[in-house]
């Protein structure tokens, strides 16, 4: 066994809401399996690392086991929210894809399955 | 059971999508209901503006593109509507619905839900900032309008009293769909785990298409047939708050565990308490079940008391954004669209506008990057196609229009083979969130009919 490095994308769908200046970001592993490593990795301390560009200052990871999923809420992402903002993008909708686009290390055998 | 369909998902959703729901909801014989939900967060300020130049004005536009096709059939088949679309003036909007009614030959009772405008109200003087807006401080000359979320139960209030269409400024969206459940089913107000379940429920089918396929597709990845004619949702509710996500049959769209989990953390922060007005909603122990296709069964949702103090929105004035594009492509289509970018800068501080500017090379960092540019400077990418776009905060509509003009003037002053400019000056609103206390807001119903006084 060996490991690989894949983009999130690979392992999960995400959607992406918002409120005020906060934004959640809710991610699902496409398998269960996926849950745990995704669990290891996307830590709160890498997704706040992700989104400082964008002024992030806290993220919250909440936990749903039961639907295979993580709930991240980002305070402070959306640098002025849908009324304030400068960005395109002031609702930060398409902000699920940056997340989705970054990488963890897998075990290959976990992917050929 | 009680079925409820969801016709539109925001103010500029598709007008087409109630129709199939409804010939749906008639077909089952059952009792039933549709929910519109129009209204977005900045929509009611807007609203707050038009009402100020024409008293009739103010709900949403599209209220009535919506309802023509469908009243009959709502009315012929007992489908009472539930909508926001009042937006500033839900009075106005219901003459517009009867009038409407006259035309069509109809014979209907609209219920008006109002006391979410808080306005010239003792509310206005114990606000809480919402936690995500902490520090926030109002002066009330400012304000352009201030609304409450209210609840069902003023729904659920018109809907016995015998309403065909009941509609309402803000309320909490989930409330449009718990409303007729309340009235159905007859939950108490301290049901907390029915009162939860009906609200999640509410909450999943408020965004229209974005439970049975909408904002989901990604090619390859999670393939949606049919988007351009999805099937807007419907969800079977039991007696004890047991339901199922579907949609019409011979619709585009899906309903599966995907687009039903994506959902039902949309807008979420804490799964285990989210706020409504009705009850806090707790989802963390909700499971799924692929329950035949396009069928998704949920379970699980729990309650407890509803909060003591109301959410409100308050608008006041934003300032202006003024934002202008133009393209560069070929060769060293990027070193001419950053040089465009950085002429435009100098150009503000040449002119004296002040205000915050940001500059995009759309094509090759865009929505994802911050305000620096931190994301672009990293980025050593030549894309052949960019888009150059400047965006400034101004407290002037003048400062806005003279930024916006500058990007046009570099057709003639600005790097070679510039084309294809967009400029835009918009005035914009800034809206903050309060906690009201509950007994400070004060709903009101009240049912109209043709031929009532004004």
């Amino acid at each position: 066994m060996s490991l690989v490095e894949v983009p999130l994308h690979r392992l999960a769908h995400a959607r992406t809401g918002d409120k005020g200046n906060r934004a959640n970001i809710a991610v699902f592993a496409y398998r269960p399996e996926f849950w745990p490593l995704i669990a290891e990795q996307v830590t709160e301390a890498r997704v706040l690392e992700r989104f400082a560009q964008r002024g992030a200052t806290r993220v919250v990871r909440h936990e749903l086991p039961l639907l295979h999923g993580f709930n991240f809420v980002i305070d402070d992402v959306l640098q002025g929210g849908v009324n304030g903002a400068l960005n395109l993008d002031g609702h930060g909708k398409t902000l699920s894809f940056w997340l989705l686009a970054m990488t963890l290390r897998v075990p290959d055998a976990l992917l050929d399955e | 059971m009680l079925r409820i369909g969801c016709g539109s998902g925001f103010s500029g959703d598709r007008l087409d999508a109630p129709g199939p729901v409804v010939e749906a909801l008639a077909a089952s014989g059952g009792p039933a209901a549709l929910m519109l939900e129009v209204l977005g967060e900045r929509t009611l300020a807007l609203a707050q503006r038009e009402r100020r130049h024409d008293p009739e004005a103010g709900y949403e536009p599209a209220l009535i593109a919506l309802l023509r096709p469908i009243l009959a059939a709502c009315v012929a088949h007992r489908i009472p509507i539930v909508t926001n679309g009042g937006a500033a003036n839900p009075r106005g909007a219901a003459r517009a619905v009867l009038l409407l009614a006259r035309e069509l030959g109809l014979e209907l009772a609209v219920g008006v839900v109002e006391g979410d405008d808080i306005r010239g109200t003792t509310a206005l003087d114990d606000l809480e900032p919402w936690e995500g807006d902490a520090g926030a401080a109002l002066d009330p000359a400012q304000v352009i309008a201030a609304n409450v979320y209210l609840g069902a139960a003023p729904i659920a209030a018109a809907l016995r009293q015998g309403a065909q269409v009941v509609i309402t400024g803000r309320c909490a969206d989930p409330a449009l769909a718990l409303g007729p459940m309340l009235a159905q089913f007859g939950w108490a107000e301290d049901d907390w785990d029915r009162l939860a379940a009906g609200t999640m429920i509410g909450h999943l089918l408020e965004c229209g298409a974005q439970v049975t396929g909408g904002y989901f597709a990604d090619p390859g990845c999670k393939d949606v047939p049919g988007m351009h004619a999805i099937g807007f949702p419907i969800a079977e509710i039991g007696a004890d708050g047991g339901s199922v996500i579907t949609k019409p049959g011979g619709t585009g769209g899906v309903v599966d565990l995907r687009t039903v989990k994506e959902q039902l953390l949309y807008e979420i922060h804490d799964p285990a308490a989210y706020l409504t007005p009705d009850v806090v909603l707790d989802i963390t122990q909700v499971t799924l079940a692929q329950d035949g296709p396009d069928r998704v069964r949920l379970r699980g949702a729990r309650g407890r008391k509803r909060p003591e103090r109301l959410k409100a929105t308050v608008s006041l004035p934003g300032g202006w954004l003024g934002e202008g594009e133009i393209s560069y492509a070929g060769p060293n289509a990027r070193a001419r669209a950053a040089l465009a970018g950085r002429t435009l800068l100098d150009r503000l501080k040449l002119l004296g506008i002040e205000g915050a500017a940001r500059v995009d090379l759309i094509g090759v960092v865009s929505v994802f990057d911050g305000d620096g540019g931190a994301l672009r400077e990293a980025d050593a990418s030549q894309p052949e196609d960019v888009r150059l776009r400047l965006a400034v905060a101004t407290e002037t509509r003048a400062a806005a229009e003279h930024a916006a003009r500058e990007v046009l003037s570099l057709y003639c002053c600005g790097p070679a083979g510039g084309g294809g400019v967009r400029t835009r000056v918009v005035d914009r609103i800034r809206t903050l969130s309060f906690m009201v206390p509950r007994e400070r807001v004060q709903p009101k119903v009240t049912l109209l009919r043709a031929g009532d006084p004004p």
